[in-house]
């Protein structure tokens, strides 16, 4: 397995906070890693540092590296909206467009220029597949969207992230706001997604990591403690602070 | 316990008068200008009225034909909102959108205070610079026309557009803009595919309030409009609905006062309507 992203002595600031401190990764293609820790921790930070997500913050400020097919996606030359049409993002709270089901779908693409309704039909019906809501909603592709459930708005939300097929989905929280039902939907979903993706999933549930990561890294404080195969940090934590924490001592 | 209740009680209904007060001053108006606008009405016939083409009040022949002063107000209102709708538009997207804080708090400001200015202030710098600017760069023997009123209306209404797109554009959540962006939208496409349609009826209300602004403006027009009963044309002078009204009422008896009220009433009628469908859009905006 080849690795897509990496991230070198990556420091971020929030105007004085020092919020990420020399964090260094490896993540590897068409598998899932899960970020874990507790709350403040700078694992969503983090995470929307891969996408670029951050420079919508006005006080941020980021030095170090972040490599992604060894381009420096922080790089003056880097078309910030290709890079994030390549590295999508699902967030925490489902946020479907007030538009139609269809409609959302669509939007990525068309704005990526695709104008044929016979390639937007397909693209749509293909990413409702993928996503695995094809079958729940196929009848009423042109109702609004705010009108499902949470879990189908979540999933919705995933379909419109792979409409502009991306290499790599970034999740965030993504099932904090979800019953467990719907939980356990995404999580089917995605380890189906895992063989023709590379996901990254921001949890605050250490089951969940356990339970569809490959790999595992461990914050505190804004920095990387521990990292490695989700099995043996689970089993075999090396540092004392990785151990407190999925024993349940804190956070 | 029972002094507490009693306390509550008074000052219910003290709140209830006071309520009631208000309601009770749009019905007495309403019901004087009804009342007081029908007589001439049926005295010159509804039709003749509404789409006579002629206004001499004080002919010796007077003839009542309102319809100069009702399309002079439509085409006006038309033209304010033609030219002040895309200006208020662009400036709120601009606002709430893209501009740096201290730029926002500075245009802000200025945008409110645009919109305290008196409107017999518009109507003099309308007066003493728009209306000879007009007649020197058209080339018209009186600069005081419809083209100057709708100048000076379409500035009139660009607060009101303003601040309310502005609310409803800050309004819409964040989290729809950072879904956009985050497949791969530049922020400009995000703000005019995803924010502006999730705030439009709160935008249509900013423009339904620009029109109710524009068709009730009866000074500054009066100042730059020549105020003669001409039918509509750009370059001429016109004499609106509220205008009509204002320079005729102080001298105006018998049937010609009866007829001013019946313009007034036309216009209340207008303004009805635009409520109205203001109302609509408000509720819309809630759902």
């Amino acid at each position: 397995m080849s690795d897509i992203m990496t991230a070198k002595d990556l420091n971020l600031w929030y105007g004085e906070t020092h919020a990420l401190k020399n964090v260094n990764i490896t993540i590897p293609e068409k598998s899932i890693t899960a970020f874990i820790g507790p709350s403040g921790c700078g694992k969503s930070t983090f995470l929307k540092t891969l996408n670029r997500m951050n420079d919508l913050i006005p006080s941020v400020k980021i030095t170090g590296e972040v490599c992604y097919n060894g381009q420096n996606i922080y790089d003056s030359l880097v078309d910030v909206n290709e890079l994030r049409r390549e590295i999508g993002m699902v967030f925490q709270k489902p946020n479907p467009f007030p538009m139609s089901i269809y409609d959302n779908i669509a939007y990525g693409p068309r704005t990526h220029g695709i104008k044929s309704k016979v390639k937007l039909d397909e693209i749509v019906e293909q990413s409702l597949r993928d996503a695995a809501i094809w079958d729940e909603v196929k009848d009423r592709l042109k109702k609004n969207a705010l009108g499902m459930s949470g879990g189908q708005q979540q999933r919705l939300c995933i379909a419109r992230a792979l409409a502009v097929k991306p290499k790599i989905l970034l999740m965030d929280e993504p099932t904090s706001a979800l019953d467990p039902i719907s939980t356990s939907r995404i999580e089917e979903l995605a380890i189906e997604l895992k063989k023709s993706y590379t996901i990254v999933i921001v949890t605050h549930n250490m089951q969940q990591a356990v339970r569809i990561s490959d790999n595992t890294a461990f914050f505190l404080l804004g920095e990387l403690i521990e990292y490695g195969e989700t099995e043996k940090l689970f089993s075999q934590p090396t540092d004392k602070r990785t151990e407190d924490y999925i024993t349940g001592r804190f956070g | 316990m029972k002094k507490n209740k009693l306390i509550e009680r008074t000052i219910h209904g003290i709140f209830l008068i006071l309520g009631l007060l208000t309601v009770g001053c749009v019905l007495l108006i309403t019901v004087y200008l009804v009342i007081s606008g029908i007589p001439a009405i049926t005295e010159i016939g509804l039709f003749d009225f509404l789409f006579g083409a002629k206004w001499a009040s004080t002919a010796s022949e007077p003839e009542f034909g309102i319809l100069p002063f009702i399309l002079t107000s439509i085409y006006g209102t038309a033209g304010a909102i033609l030219i002040g709708v895309p200006i208020g538009f662009f400036a709120a997207v601009y606002l709430s959108k893209l501009a740096n804080p201290k730029v926002k708090a500075f245009m802000e400001g200025a945008v409110s205070l645009l919109a305290g200015i008196p409107s017999v202030v518009y109507g003099l710098v309308g007066m003493l610079v728009l209306v000879p600017a007009v007649r020197e760069i058209f080339d018209i023997p009186d600069g005081a026309s419809l083209f100057s009123a709708i100048i000076v209306l379409a500035i009139m209404i660009l607060p009101s557009i303003i601040k309310v797109s502005m609310t409803a554009l800050e309004a819409v959540p964040k989290e729809y803009e950072d879904a956009s962006l985050a497949l791969g939208a530049t922020p400009i496409e995000t703000y005019f595919k995803v924010s502006v349609p999730a705030a439009k009826s709160g935008i249509a209300a900013a423009v339904v309030l620009g029109v109710g602004r524009a068709i009730g403006e009866a000074m500054a027009v009066m100042m730059v409009s020549g105020n003669v009963p001409n039918m509509p044309s750009l370059f001429q002078s016109v004499r609106f609905l509220t205008t009509a009204v204002a320079s005729e009422m102080s001298y105006s008896s018998g049937l010609q006062q009866q007829a001013l009220f019946s313009i007034a009433l036309v216009l209340f009628l207008f303004i009805m309507l635009i409520n109205a469908t203001l109302n609509f859009f408000l509720k819309k905006e809630k759902d």
